[in-house]
């Protein structure tokens, strides 16, 4: 192709935006209503995702040992301990410490008399690098010599995992349904404004235009649409992501939630819908102008 | 320029246009193709620009066998004639300079050829000064100079009119055969299917009559020799 093609293509493609007026602002429109949906989806989906990670990962095993060992002994179990391979970190903590723990969780008072007689034994508190390991890891370590028992909240946790993994599966499923549904929705508008022109493009095949000539412009023209439609989501993802990353973590401190941090999630959100904006909008535009051009 | 040889055509819905079609066309040919509706004129003229395929024999355009070209050089074939359609056939969102230009971009001309050539021929035809109008703000008749036009912009060697003059009054008409002529005389072979007795008892020219599929008359200078 020419220089001088390629600019009439570009300039052509650009013309039509304006020429078709109406057409333009309901495929425009199309691209805009949905992906508002997509958008503030996707930002629900990775928010409770994110969610979901978090909790796992504070997913964690108390491996009391035997209170007959001695310090030496301590210190080659907290050896075995990191030399099992999914292993994420082990860290120590004496039964003061466990007992003093114990207190501020549960209020002071009535635990005085145990300071002097510790009932409790000490312990390595133990994450896997993967949460999921954790009931495999825990059987390898109940295994060793000079542990009492080991504790993950057996149950509980596998509950938990069950729950999140369907979490995830609907998320994932409702993303693409949704996705699949914006392009139908995009690409059947963007069909429809072209059907409108299907005269014209028998008339420019009838005056020698080939296929990829006519085609050019109705990409560059299906690009814009995709792009001028993701103007408004994206700027809504940016707007509206920043004022409840500030408002939501500032003022409704629930503890434990806490989203996405804005960057770089807001502008990879951002740029997600840009790129589903232009691809549907070449491929809605391109798709249509295919069935004209067997004239 | 035009040669066909047992051409003929028969629709996938069973009706027979052309039925055993021989013609020699010379370059630099007016031709009248006249005979009732439905005799198979619009076919024939399709024969030339490849807007159909002959079921069997033989079309050829400037010595060139139409059905040695693969369907994607088609466009390459259109660009040697120019075509002219009762119903004009301009694209409504283009201007009419755009309109013309279109003709020069699909072939890849550079701008400046285009800005020269385009107003040449809006010049030849006499709507120079409607270059910036929409083809809906143009009468009739000014659409049809615009569609010749186009058609002669990258100068062809063949320019088919299809009953041009169909949809205009009579005054209007002789404008668009003066413009017809005057394409003809600078060496552009012509061909022009029309139901207009007057114009070819008038403009005398070679006469080819057409019924039911086959060329039933063919005389230089010859009458429209139908009653309307």
């Amino acid at each position: 192709m020419k220089y001088n093609t390629a600019k009439r293509h570009l300039r052509e493609g650009s013309k039509n935006i304006f020429r078709n007026g109406w057409m333009t602002i309901a495929s425009i429109g199309a691209v805009t209503v949905t992906l508002i949906l997509v958008g503030v989806f996707l930002a629900v989906v990775f928010n409770l995702n994110q969610f979901a990670s978090n909790i796992e990962s504070d997913v964690e095993m108390s491996v009391y040992l035997d209170p007959t060992l001695a310090e030496d002994q301590v210190q080659s179990i907290q050896d075995q301990l990191e030399s099992i391979d999914k292993v994420g970190s082990v860290t120590y903590s004496s039964k003061e410490e466990q007992l003093n723990q114990l207190m501020e969780d549960m209020g002071q008072t009535e635990w005085d008399l145990f300071e002097q007689d510790n009932p409790l034994s000490d312990t390595y508190i133990v994450k896997t690098s993967d949460p999921h390991d954790i009931a495999s890891v825990s059987d390898e370590i109940s295994k060793l010599d000079g542990i009492d028992k080991v504790d993950y909240g057996q149950g509980t946790v596998e509950n938990l995992f069950a729950v999140n993994k369907y979490a995830r599966i609907i998320g994932a499923v409702l993303i693409v349904g949704l996705v699949f549904t914006a392009i139908f929705l995009i690409s059947n508008t963007i069909k429809i404004t072209i059907i409108a022109r299907s005269r014209e493009i028998g008339i420019m095949k009838l005056v020698g235009a080939t296929n990829s000539f006519i085609r050019w412009p109705f990409f560059i023209e299906g690009l814009l649409l995709g792009v001028l439609g993701a103007i408004v989501p994206v700027a809504l993802v940016l707007g509206g992501y920043y004022y409840l990353s500030n408002n939501l973590t500032d003022n409704i401190s629930i503890g434990f939630v806490e989203i996405l941090p804005y960057a770089p999630f807001a502008f990879q959100l951002a740029g997600i819908l840009l790129a589903i904006g232009a691809v549907i909008g070449v491929w809605g535009s391109v798709m249509s102008v295919r069935k004209f051009l067997k004239v | 320029m035009i040669d066909m040889k047992g051409v003929h055509k028969t629709y996938s819905n069973g009706v027979t246009a052309l039925n055993g079609v021989d013609v020699h066309i010379d370059s630099g040919e007016f031709v009248y193709l006249v005979g009732p509706s439905g005799a198979g004129k619009s076919t024939f003229v399709k024969m030339i620009f490849r807007g159909e395929k002959p079921s069997t024999g033989i079309v050829k355009v400037d010595n060139k066998d139409l059905s040695t070209y693969k369907e994607r050089q088609i466009p390459r074939v259109r660009r040697k004639i120019g075509v002219v359609y009762q119903d004009f056939k301009l694209l409504p969102k283009l201007t009419i300079y755009e309109n013309v230009a279109f003709a020069l971009e699909v072939i890849e001309e550079s701008p400046k050829v285009i800005r020269d050539r385009v107003m040449e021929v809006l010049d030849l035809v006499g709507i120079k000064d409607k270059a910036r109008s929409f083809p809906d703000e143009l009468s009739g008749g000014e659409q049809q100079r615009v569609a010749i036009a186009r058609a002669i912009a990258n100068n062809p060697k063949v320019v088919i009119a299809d009953e041009p003059t169909g949809n205009l009054d009579p005054e209007t008409s002789w404008g668009i055969m003066k413009v017809l002529e005057d394409v003809n005389s600078k060496g552009t072979t012509i061909i022009m299917a029309t139901h207009s007795k007057e114009i070819v008892n008038t403009i005398k020219k070679r006469v080819i009559a057409i019924e039911n599929g086959r060329i039933v008359r063919d005389e230089a200078g010859g009458d429209y020799g139908y009653e309307i």
